[in-house]
């Protein structure tokens, strides 16, 4: 292990291909760029596949094929791409194909802010595609955490056959961090779980103890049917009711029923705080910096930093709303966390926003004359 | 009390500053094991624009990434100057390239022309950012000239490896001039070099 100077979006490519990530289909967008560079020099180096597609509709959908041929793929986009790639992750949580998205916030509405760093895809992450549907959202703090979290995102892929949304933010991703890569041997790798009947007896969305059905890969013999519309367990068209519910119910439990296993967050100093500070990405480490300072002078300040934004770590937040006094949710967007919060909080304490959508990142100042202002 | 050193490096697109950012970061970090944070911030443009890159060194693990009152400020070009002079410290280094900062917010600013001695000393502009790099490390020990140099013949490309290093040697060369007129005029200002 020899320790490297790396950027979150090199972390990023790292953390595929330990995950074993072999296709990669995108467009280019600052400020995810470097991901794409970084895989097309490194796949071919694996037997790995990269291909620069037209837009971000085809990439979602180079992926999703990929995926059904057995490969685990990702793909890394900004705002605008992520905005054109929402009607393919929809097809993807629908058909149950695992695939990661990194999506590495810059300014938005539109084209935005190419450069400069955002929070205001929150909202888009888990609501972007319509309907109801089940997704995995992660957001990084470190490079270090970019490295284990785009693992985590493949395992969960695999483990629940979800897209896995990895929300950075352009500090994160253009940061540069020393880290030390772990050996891959040492990771916790998650492979879908494949059919072992003969293809005749395989039945492509039958549910059991899991909720998670076995998935073939095509070419390897199973024949089935993959489509959009809501299907039966043989993945044809359905539009009976009592072939309709369990289907979406499944959909909706199999990571309702795992949100122990799913749900993320790191605490710090916690314990025994009056002001909780709940954030997550490039804010989290000036809420950290704030937390230690208010420390310093004696006020009982913690951070519940949130890995996993969706679904929403309900449970730690309803903690840490039990015991402080105030919640404060620093962002960079105009309030999407923050709304969560409040609505888990239900009354137990007072949730301050804090949000700053001027393009550059929340000083530990503002969050501490935000500490002091509600003492 | 725990150790944290800022630097801020800024000029135009296309001045190079990142890059120089990198290799601070990775001498201070990977070859004198320290914490390292390296940020940047720029416009959407390729060339041209307001460009800065930021590098945090610290004993202990590094929360904040950004700087929050520079120890050190690069500023190659008159923009960033004064944008960003006020950001210093008290007795934080002021270090400017005089090729284009020619309103000085400062007499104890150090007054070094990066990009002509590039242009003249080594016949490319493009150069004036690995000697403003040389000129850095003698007006702060958070590195040493050995680390930076390893660090700069692992990021330059190949074959550009002598004229980086005759960059660097200039900058130092005119680094310990400047500090020599410094000197004169202030003797209470540098403690010790």
């Amino acid at each position: 292990m020899k320790a490297k100077l790396l950027q979150g979006n090199e972390a990023i490519v790292e953390g595929a291909l330990a995950a074993g990530c072999r296709f990669f289909a995108g467009y280019p967008i600052t400020p995810s760029t470097e991901i794409a560079e970084g895989l097309a020099l490194r796949l071919p180096q694996v037997g790995g596949v990269f291909i620069q597609m037209e837009d971000e509709l085809a990439s979602m959908g180079a992926i999703i094929g990929a995926s059904l041929a057995g490969a685990k793929s990702m793909t890394a986009t900004s705002g605008p791409g992520f905005s054109l790639m929402q009607e393919n992750i929809g097809f993807a949580s629908e058909a149950e194909i695992p695939c990661v998205v990194v999506n590495i916030m810059r300014g938005g509405p539109s084209t935005g802010l190419p450069t400069s760093p955002s929070q205001g895809d929150v909202m888009q992450s888990r609501w972007g595609t319509h309907g109801d549907h089940p997704i995995i959202v992660l957001s990084p703090s470190t490079v270090m955490e970019c490295f284990h979290i785009t693992v985590k995102a493949f395992n969960f892929s695999e483990k629940y056959r979800t897209p896995v949304i990895i929300l950075g933010d352009e500090v994160i991703a253009h940061m540069r961090e020393k880290v030390e890569l772990p050996n891959p041997e040492g990771l916790e790798i998650i492979d879908r779980i494949k059919p072992t009947m003969p293809p005749e007896w395989y039945i492509p969305y039958e549910n059991n103890a899991r909720g998670v059905p076995a998935m073939a890969s095509f070419g390897s013999g199973y024949r089935y049917h993959v489509t959009g519309l809501i299907h039966d367990v043989r993945g044809f068209p359905t539009s009976r009711p009592d072939e309709i519910e369990p289907f979406m119910h499944r959909l909706i439990q199999k990571i309702e029923k795992n949100l122990k296993d799913i749900q993320i967050v790191d605490p710090f100093m916690v314990e025994d705080a009056e002001i909780t500070i709940v954030a997550y990405g490039c804010v989290a480490r000036s809420a950290k910096r704030a937390v230690i300072d208010a420390r310093k002078r004696g006020i009982k300040a913690g951070l519940l930093r949130l890995v996993t934004l969706w679904p929403f770590p309900r449970v730690y937040v309803e903690k840490v709303a039990e015991q402080s006094k105030v919640i404060i949710v620093p962002e960079m967007n105009m309030g999407q966390i923050s709304r969560e919060v409040k609505r888990v909080n239900e009354g137990r304490s007072r949730v301050i926003t804090l949000n700053k959508v001027d393009s550059n990142i929340i000083t530990p100042q503002e969050v501490f004359k935000k500490i002091r202002e509600v003492l | 009390m725990s150790f944290r050193y800022e630097i801020r490096l800024s000029g135009s697109g296309g001045q190079g500053l990142i890059l120089i950012g990198i290799i601070l970061a990775e001498a201070a970090g990977i070859y004198e094991g320290r914490y390292v944070a390296q940020t940047q911030s720029y416009g959407p443009e390729a060339r041209g624009g307001v460009s800065r890159s930021e590098v945090i060194i610290s004993d202990e693990e590094i929360d904040y990434p950004k700087a929050m009152s520079l120890d050190m400020l690069l500023a190659m070009n008159q923009d960033s100057c004064d944008k960003y002079f006020h950001d210093l410290k008290q007795n934080g280094v002021l270090l400017v390239d005089s090729t284009f900062v020619s309103q000085i917010p400062t007499s104890y600013a150090i007054k070094i022309p990066f990009t002509l001695i590039a242009r003249e000393k080594l016949g490319r502009e493009i150069v004036a950012n690995i000697v403003a790099l040389g000129a850095i490390t003698q007006f702060t020990d958070v590195v040493s000239i050995k680390s930076v140099e390893s660090a700069v013949l692992d990021r330059v490309p190949k074959g550009t490896e002598k004229i980086n290093m005759n960059a660097l040697k200039e900058g130092i060369k005119a680094a310990k001039q400047a500090k020599e007129e410094l000197r004169k005029l202030s003797k209470s200002f540098w403690k010790t070099t």
